[in-house]
Order: structure tokens, then sequence, then C-alpha cells
């Protein structure tokens, strides 16, 4: 047998709600953003599988930008975390409280 | 529905699906639960790789490429980098700073997926799988090529910019200020 899109559905379903945990649950920034990265790659699978089942190839070019951006996003956060870190000497998310540097 | 009723095709996908979903969801879980960060960074290395073979099932080779060669190498690279430069000494506070957070959050997770699974479930989608075979007739990379670059053209340049500005920002903002 096949296997149907629902299974890759329901995959991406599971892993994205692992990485939805993860960012709850986790103190250490870098560690959300890692969170973060598993639940765009959870909702691109999702995209590929849709992709299959209707024949036509805009769901991978659309997953194409979905990594694009994910990997400005990390240029960016992780830039943003060197910052807080050159300040504060912590990454955890719970010392940044303020907006102001 | 049987799997010795199956083409030889479809059995190696349903048998190279098992054993990588297991393998992505343990080192997602694994990710999410493990003290050490770089424990985390290389089990995400691990989920990247196999989220990379479901694309290949899923006729999406190019995707495949870039997975591996973008996420697992460029991104995973550069979150270790940054590991290693802030110092992977401190370890995480164990406790809790608001009472029953990860009771709360493990609920909210599961809702979630209950959510969603529902909605999968119901949405219509059990029969049939799809093919590609003939959107990837002339290969799969000049297909979404082709693709990119006449539809998409314009969001293509769109992230051209984009990834300039994230570019200049992560200057400006790894930039010692005097």
């Amino acid at each position: 047998m096949r296997v149907g899109t629902n299974a890759y559905l329901l995959l991406g379903a599971v892993l994205f709600t692992i990485g939805v945990i993860g960012v709850l649950v986790r103190r250490n920034a870098i560690v959300v953003f890692m969170c973060v990265e598993l639940m765009l790659n959870a909702v691109n699978l999702s995209f590929i599988a849709f992709a299959r089942r209707n024949g036509t190839l805009d769901g991978q070019v659309l997953s194409f930008f979905v990594m694009v951006v994910a990997a400005a996003e990390v240029v960016v956060g992780l830039g943003i975390l060197v910052a807080i870190f050159r300040k504060r000497s912590s990454i955890s998310v719970d010392d940044v409280n303020l907006l102001r540097g | 529905m049987s799997i010795l009723a199956a083409t030889a095709a479809e059995r190696a996908e349903l048998i190279t699906f098992v054993p990588l979903a297991v393998l992505s969801l343990v080192s997602a879980v694994g990710m999410v639960t493990s003290r050490n960060a770089v424990y985390s960074a290389l089990l995400l290395v691990v989920n990247f790789f196999c989220l990379a073979g479901f694309y290949v099932l899923l006729q999406a080779q190019f995707l495949a490429a870039v997975q591996v060669i973008v996420y697992a190498g460029a991104i995973m690279v550069l979150f270790l980098f940054v590991l290693m430069l802030l110092g992977i000494g401190n370890q995480e506070v164990v406790s809790e700073t608001i009472p029953g957070q990860r009771v709360t959050a493990g609920v909210l997770g599961v809702l979630l997926l209950v959510v969603v699974a529902v909605a999968v479930v119901n949405g219509g989608l059990s029969g049939g799988a799809g093919d590609l075979a003939a959107a990837n007739a002339g290969g799969n990379v000049q297909a979404v090529g082709r693709l990119m670059f006449t539809r998409y053209v314009f969001a293509f340049e769109a992230t051209g910019i984009l990834l300039v500005v994230a570019a200049v920002g992560a200057l400006v903002l790894g930039k010692r200020r005097p």
C-alpha cells in the first residue's frame, strides 16, 4: 500500500507539537530557536505532502521560500542572542525582560 | 491492502517511511528533552536528515538536497558556532519559574495535537497519495526552477532583498559599539 498523505500530515502535526512544547518548556534561547526550526520543518513536510497529492510543484516552491525565510530568521535571531549575551552574560529567556538595551 | 499485495515500489516506500518516522520522532523528543544544548543541536541534524528522506519519498529531490545542504549544513553550523561562542558550560536552570509550566505546556501541546489530528482525519484526504510523475517529467530541479522563475519570480526577488536585509542586520547587531 502507498503511504498516504494523511500519514505525512499526522507526522508533521506530531513534530509541530513537539516543537511547540519545546518552545513553551525550554529556557535556553538557542534551544527555543531550534524548536522553532523544528516547527518550520514540520510545516514544510505538510506542504510537500500536499504538493504530491495535488500533482503540482507549487507546494515545493512555497517550501523552498519557507527555507529561505528560516535562514534569514536564524541569522538575525542568533545576532540578537549574541548581542543580548554581551549585555547580560546569559541566554536564558527568563533573564530577558527589557526591550531597551 | 496487505503488504504482500503491493508492488515493489509501494513496499519500498512503506518500509522506508516507518523507520524514518520513528527516528524523526525519537530525535525530536530527544532534542526537546536533552539537557545539553549541543546534544539538542546534533539530534536536530538527525531530524533534518530524516525529513530529507521524506522529501525523497515525496518526489521532491531538489528540496531534499537543499534540506541537507542548507539546513543540516549551513544553519546547524551557525547554531553550533553560536553555542560554542557563548559557552556551553552554563547549564540550564532546572527549576520552574512559573508554577506548573511544564504540565500546562504538555496539556496545551496535546490539545493542539488532538485538534490538528481530528482536522487531518476529517479532512477527506484518506484515499490516494497523488503522484508527481507528470509534473516531474523533465526532472524535478528543472520543473521547480521553471516555476520559481516564472510564476513566483516576484517572490523570488523579494527573498533576495530579504536575505540582503538579514545579512546587513546581522552585521549591525554583531558590531561592538564604541
